[in-house]
């Protein structure tokens, strides 16, 4: 029989048996998650971020917009009426950090891609009370004054591809995400173009309503509008995705 | 930035000056080294301070209460290493066979944060020259990860370590020992090995499979009994003192800490069951919540210890014991306001979220919601007020505290000289 005398008159035991204790939980919850097929969804449509999204993303981040907005629809009825159907696992499957989020200051962004005018987006985010009134959402006029600086683009999704996330750089790497994503995707997760990549999408859909420049708006009113919008919920059917809960 | 600053700026600093404390109390030796003490204080004020820095400057993981990028991160590490090197290496110089509860609790946290900290923040930097990194894992796995370290940050750093201190400092004050020797067993190793299943309570209704998330409302709910261990070990302390909460407003601060513990763990488990997290996920119950704890709990337990161990280190009495009831009495009613605005605002916003009219459509805009909220978030900032102003009067106290001390020593040194030149 052990006696706990004996685990506190021995300082290196009790480090062991400590570690060992508060490792279970940690291991039994988060290992499996890798290795359990069904813990993301097969759905078609889901793929990494343009260089213009991607970046973006990033400004989302840097301007701390998740503290206030999560991105994440619950399956409940309002959840429903407000923002639509409720979030997929795989739609955050090539989310460098996930974007959840866990406080609603604001409503959830999940689905907000598509819901807004391009137009809307930029008055917003330059003053947020002139579309909405009431909101209590800190302006941010600078993004569209400010150039985006995509001279790093290619880094960055070289740092994404280490992690995972399918951006070719190989003939081999681009002909397997044309296998998956289709020719027109497959060029613009082609991290060699990632620049004129960029460049094309944020002049032809000029998000920011300034053609001759790309600024910060471009970027982030890009990755808003395709927020959500990657899976095509008509193709499936209700209880497919609850085969995955 | 708030976050970083109070978890890691104010906790982490108490932690660090309390836990060289009593481990050199409890074992009656003198820490293993002043220059690893005096490293592991400046490099903790530098992480912290670049932390703060950086977020302004946009660098940010965006990862709750592991914001820091990885080169503040990697100092972390190295700051911690130290930390633990030092700790055992004192721990094992004891001159007292055994090791006094309050050091195990002292070094799980330590142990555990060490291995949150590696696994939450394992990312790919976009370059050596850049502060911007990715994070490792993605979507699913990345939250779980995110949450396991995140409650833990709650668990381990804002509570087992905190435990330590309440194990030192609470019968010391009250000069009795503890109350159970049996329940501080049971209590630390069930705390230690329950607290690390509820992170995924975070993540309830989400994407996350339901097995995980159940999982984690279950240990949550197991977690109650640890937790009151805890809080009951530390008031019957008390028993057969009782008076002392009349006479002792050191005292008075940290029974009442263990009453905010008490009431935080109780509502804790309460938000992680899934019915009620439908409803108060997102919004500012848990913002209420989080501060029952952050205040009323975590600040409450370090004012009392700080009266306790500030005098005793500068060897001298409290400049102003009436100080103290001040202090006492603005931060509880400080708190008060503060969580009984949150409560009002989360919950109401929660019900307003999901209520229908006759037509079965949404009653409210969510814009609506936010307006409803501004009321809520005035009581807020005055309970803020109170207790930010008792904060002020505590440290003009410790400011007196110690300048009186060095007048007194003054004083005995000059007394000391005059003899001697007349001797």
């Amino acid at each position: 029989m052990i006696k706990h005398e004996n685990i506190e008159t021995n300082a290196g035991l009790l480090i062991v048996l400590t570690l060992i204790v508060i490792s279970i939980g940690g291991l039994v919850e988060i290992v499996p998650l890798f290795y359990i097929n069904d813990t993301v969804e097969k759905v078609s449509g889901v793929r990494p971020y343009t260089p213009l999204e991607l970046r973006g993303r990033d400004i989302y981040q840097r301007e701390g917009c998740y503290l206030c907005h999560s991105q994440m629809v619950r399956p409940f009825r309002d959840e429903w009426l407000r923002y639509g159907h409720y979030s997929l696992a795989a739609e955050s499957q090539y989310d460098h950090p996930f974007q959840w989020g866990s406080k609603r200051t604001g409503p959830d962004l999940a689905r907000v891609g598509g819901k807004y005018s391009n137009a809307w987006h930029v008055a917003h985010l330059i003053n947020p009370r002139d579309v909405v009134p009431q909101s209590i959402m800190p302006n941010y006029p600078w993004l569209q004054t400010t150039d985006l600086d995509y001279s790093d683009v290619q880094a960055r999704m070289r740092a994404l591809k280490k992690t995972g996330v399918p951006y070719s750089e190989t003939q081999a790497e681009f002909d397997r995400n044309v296998a998956a994503f289709g020719p027109e995707t497959a060029n613009k997760l082609d991290i060699l173009h990632a620049e004129e990549n960029l460049m094309q999408q944020a002049l032809t859909n000029d998000y920011d309503g300034q053609r001759d420049r790309v600024t910060e708006m471009d970027a982030l009113v890009a990755y808003l509008q395709v927020l959500g919008t990657m899976v095509d919920f008509s193709k499936y059917d209700e209880g497919y995705f609850a085969e995955f809960r | 930035m708030h976050t970083t600053l109070v978890i890691f700026g104010f906790g982490g600093c108490a932690l660090f000056a309390t836990s060289y404390y009593i481990v050199q109390r409890t074992c009656q030796t003198r820490l293993y080294s002043d220059w690893m003490a005096s490293f592991t204080f400046w490099g903790w004020q530098l992480a912290v301070g670049l932390g703060a820095l950086s977020y302004m400057f946009g660098y940010t993981q965006s990862r709750e209460y592991a914001e820091f990028e990885w080169p503040i991160d990697i100092l972390i590490a190295v700051t911690w290493v130290v930390y633990f090197t030092l700790y055992a290496q004192t721990l094992r110089r004891r001159s007292q066979p055994h090791i006094y509860v309050a050091n195990w609790f002292y070094m799980a946290f330590i142990l555990a944060t060490a291995i949150l900290h590696i696994f939450n923040n394992l990312a790919v930097p976009v370059g050596l020259f850049t502060l911007k990194s990715y994070s490792l894992f993605s979507g699913v796995q990345d939250a779980m990860t995110q949450w396991w370290y995140g409650h833990n940050a709650v668990g381990f750093f804002l509570t087992a370590a905190f435990l330590g201190m309440m194990y030192y400092f609470v019968p010391k004050q009250a000069g009795r020992p503890v109350y159970s020797y049996r329940l501080s067993i049971i209590h630390f190793w069930a705390l230690s090995f329950l607290y690390m299943w509820v992170g995924a309570h975070h993540l309830h209704w989400t994407a996350l499979p339901d097995w995980t998330s159940t999982l984690a409302a279950t240990f949550s709910i197991m977690l109650l009994l640890p937790s009151w261990g805890g809080m009951i070990n530390g008031i019957m302390t008390l028993s057969g003192a009782w008076e002392k909460l009349r006479t002792d407003p050191v005292m008075l601060f940290l029974i009442t800490a263990l009453s905010f513990y008490g009431m935080a763990t109780f509502e804790g488990p309460l938000m992680s069951l899934k019915s009620v997290n439908a409803l108060s996920h997102y919004t500012d119950w848990t913002i209420g919540h989080v501060h029952s704890g952050a205040l009323g709990w975590v600040a409450m337990i370090t004012f009392g210890s700080f009266y306790h161990m500030v005098p005793r280190l500068y060897d001298t009495r409290l400049y102003s014991v009436r100080l103290v009831y001040v202090h006492f009495w603005l931060a509880t009613i400080g708190i008060l306001l503060y969580i009984t605005a949150m409560w009002v605002a989360g919950i109401f916003q929660g019900l307003m979220l999901r209520s229908f009219d006759d037509y079965g459509n949404l009653a409210y805009t969510f814009v609506e919601t936010v307006a409803f909220l501004h009321e809520p978030y005035v009581v807020r900032a005055m309970g803020g007020v109170f207790f930010i102003s008792g904060v002020a009067v505590m440290a003009w106290n410790m400011y007196m505290t110690v300048r009186q001390s060095r007048i007194e020593s003054a004083e005995i040194e000059a007394r000391i000289a005059a003899k001697m030149a007349n001797a």
